[in-house]
């Protein structure tokens, strides 16, 4: 066990190197550089003023000292200035937008666990019954439905047709609720589907029958027994999960108008703001490679037949 | 080969082939496999008689039969787009800018004071487009690619399923946003980014499956008399891997039209004026305070569109592999 966190810790130092590697091959291959006069929306510059502008931001080195030198800085955490927003650098756009993703992300994702898992257990407890099939449907919309086709009926029914919340912004607990909840649904319905399967399982089991014919009752059967070990498989769900939850908190972001990363990781494609852009990409993919990897370490604690 | 490939079995293709995807291609068709390998016309009729059962179950599964029915209006829609449409897409009325819904408008009328409801009937052909093209590129890719390596197993199965693993690390979405930057927007390049992209799933589910069949007592037996590498390959093992391949392109076409809807929503998909879904729901979504149907209409597109192909899968899969369910 030990031994496994450990070389799995080793290993993410890699991942994000090659992550990097390739986010910085795929930006540097893109035609048109942000100096580019010819490029829509640029600046009509004279030659020398380029070189010298290439000269402050390193462009005109040959490309692996550019990776070198964004490497050797990254590891600082120092991102550089961003090319739109010229006046503040990466670092501070971070600081600023991570924590409002971060929250969306941890509400929608505590959302998506919570009603995910309560639907599940409805849905298998009373299987091919009312509940079974609203949950079961509530899943499949929440799944098949893009989210940000959700937010715009979020918002036509809880800011128009009632007026609950407001369509967008940050400022109070009040514009969180929409946003949160849009991005939700789809875990939302992948662990309610997955929770009714695995519960549908255990409730089969000999042992979940051995608990009813020691004349315990519905509640403590379905919580003690059934829920504890029909969770399991659903923890491996929860890797998978973060990455949705990130890379749809571009759209419900942008839909919203949470100022959070997603919507400046949008802002800055558009705008070939290389160093947004790796920053961005790089902050998720490590955020991600650190959730899958505790995911998988407290699968293996949950779980005491695992053994890696 | 047969000692190559248990070792990279064991240590790459461990989660990737379980027993449950493997043991209905025993229960449906293992059951005489020297018949199979004898004689080609009772082989084919057991073929389709596998196939037939899955359409009787597909049938009779009411959910999908509705999807299925929409999906084929959605074709229908797509391909008769000229005669269908009231109005050219591209023709605007600056005199009625941003209309609600009216008897000459059905839809309404978008900020260039075009019709909606035509823009929709056109939006139906970049959907149906992607989310059929995307899938042939991937199956193209995928397929041989897959079967390759887990026919040949050793080196070349090593390679791919660490590149597999690498592109499996990626967030599928934030890649495929990179790679249309890189690209530019544009109808074409979609099929690029979600074929290049796309192509590794199916190339694993191929892979495992190829992996499970090849050690099967009727393989050896076709090697025996004499088949060949082509033979062996397309006539023996692919023919029974084929049904997760048919389910996973089955939910396929949903995901590549959810991700061409994504990066038009963002700006990065399919370039205006050509309508697409996803790109009138992220230009209307700017005023929806105002002008609710701008983004209402193909937002309600788009979740009919992914909707039917889901229970149309749903029930695909629940025909042809009912252990997987």
């Amino acid at each position: 066990m030990l031994h496994y966190a450990l070389s799995r810790v080793l290993w993410l130092p890699p991942t994000l190197l090659a992550m990097a590697l390739v986010t910085f091959l795929v930006m540097h291959a893109t035609p048109g550089s942000p100096l580019d006069p010819v490029a829509e929306g640029a600046n009509p510059l004279s030659p020398e003023a380029q070189r010298n502008l290439a000269k402050y931001y390193g462009l005109d080195r040959p490309l692996h000292e550019q990776f070198a030198i964004f490497v050797s800085k990254a590891v600082r955490g120092d991102f550089g200035n961003s090319f739109v927003y010229k006046t503040r650098t990466v670092r501070e756009i971070l600081a600023e937008t991570f924590p409002v993703s971060l929250l969306l992300g941890s509400m929608a994702l505590a959302l998506a666990v919570v009603g995910g898992l309560m639907l599940g257990i409805l849905a298998a407890v009373y299987q091919n019954k009312g509940w079974d099939y609203l949950s079961v449907s509530l899943a499949t919309v929440g799944v098949a439905v893009p989210n940000f086709v959700l937010a715009v009926f979020l918002i036509i029914l809880f800011s128009f047709v009632v007026p609950l919340f407001p369509t967008g912004g940050w400022e109070s607990p009040r514009n969180w609720v929409l946003p949160t909840v849009a991005l939700a649904l789809a875990p939302m319905g992948i662990i309610a589907r997955f929770t009714r399967a695995s519960m549908l399982e255990v409730i089969r089991a000999d042992y979940t029958l051995t608990a009813r014919a020691k004349g315990l009752g519905e509640v403590p059967v379905v919580f003690k027994h059934v829920l504890k070990n029909a969770f399991i498989p659903v923890v491996t769900l929860l890797g998978p999960m973060f990455a949705a939850v990130g890379t749809g908190s571009f759209f419900v972001e942008s839909i919203f108008r949470v100022p959070g990363m997603g919507r400046f990781f949008v802002l800055s494609m558009t705008g070939r703001d290389y160093p947004m852009i790796m920053a961005v990409v790089l902050t998720y993919g490590a955020f991600l490679a650190v959730m899958n990897l505790a995911v998988d370490l407290v699968y293996g604690v949950l779980d005491p037949r695992i053994r890696f | 080969m047969a000692s190559s490939t248990p070792a990279s079995d064991f240590k790459l293709g461990g989660g990737l082939r379980p027993p449950s995807d493997a043991s209905p291609q025993e229960d449906l068709r293992g059951q005489s496999p020297r018949s199979k390998a004898n004689t080609p016309g009772a082989s084919r009729s057991r073929g389709s008689s596998l196939w037939r059962d899955g359409v009787r179950r597909l049938r009779r599964n009411r959910l999908a039969v509705a999807g299925g029915c929409v999906i084929v209006l959605l074709c229908l829609i797509a391909i008769f787009a000229d005669f269908l449409a009231p109005l050219p897409y591209t023709k605007t009325n600056f005199a009625r800018l941003n209309e609600p819904p009216s008897r000459t408008y059905l839809l309404g009328t978008d900020q260039l004071g075009r019709d909606l409801l035509s823009r929709m009937i056109y939006g139906a052909r970049v959907s149906m487009l992607v989310g059929l093209g995307a899938q042939v590129v991937i199956v193209l890719l995928g397929v041989p690619i897959g079967a390759l390596s887990g026919y040949l197993g050793g080196r070349t199965d090593l390679i791919l399923t660490r590149f597999v693993d690498v592109m499996y690390a990626f967030p599928r979405l934030l890649f495929v946003i990179l790679v249309m930057s890189m690209l530019g927007a544009g109808l074409t390049n979609i099929f690029i980014a979600i074929g290049l992209t796309g192509w590794v799933g199916i190339a694993r589910q191929t892979r495992a499956q190829v992996l499970a069949i090849k050690e099967k007592e009727y393989v050896d037996g076709a090697r025996a008399l004499g088949a060949g590498f082509g033979r062996l390959l397309g006539r023996h093992i692919m023919p029974n891997a084929l049904t997760p391949i048919v389910v996973a392109v089955t939910f396929g076409i949903p995901e590549a039209i959810f991700t061409e809807a994504a990066l038009s929503f963002i700006g990065v998909g399919i370039n205006p004026p050509t309508p697409s879904w996803g790109q009138m729901v992220g230009e209307g979504q700017q005023y929806i305070r105002s002008y609710w149907h701008l983004c209402v209409f193909p937002s309600i597109a788009i979740a009919v569109t992914m909707l039917s192909f889901t229970f149309f899968g749903d029930g695909v899969r629940d025909a042809l592999d009912p252990k997987l369910k």
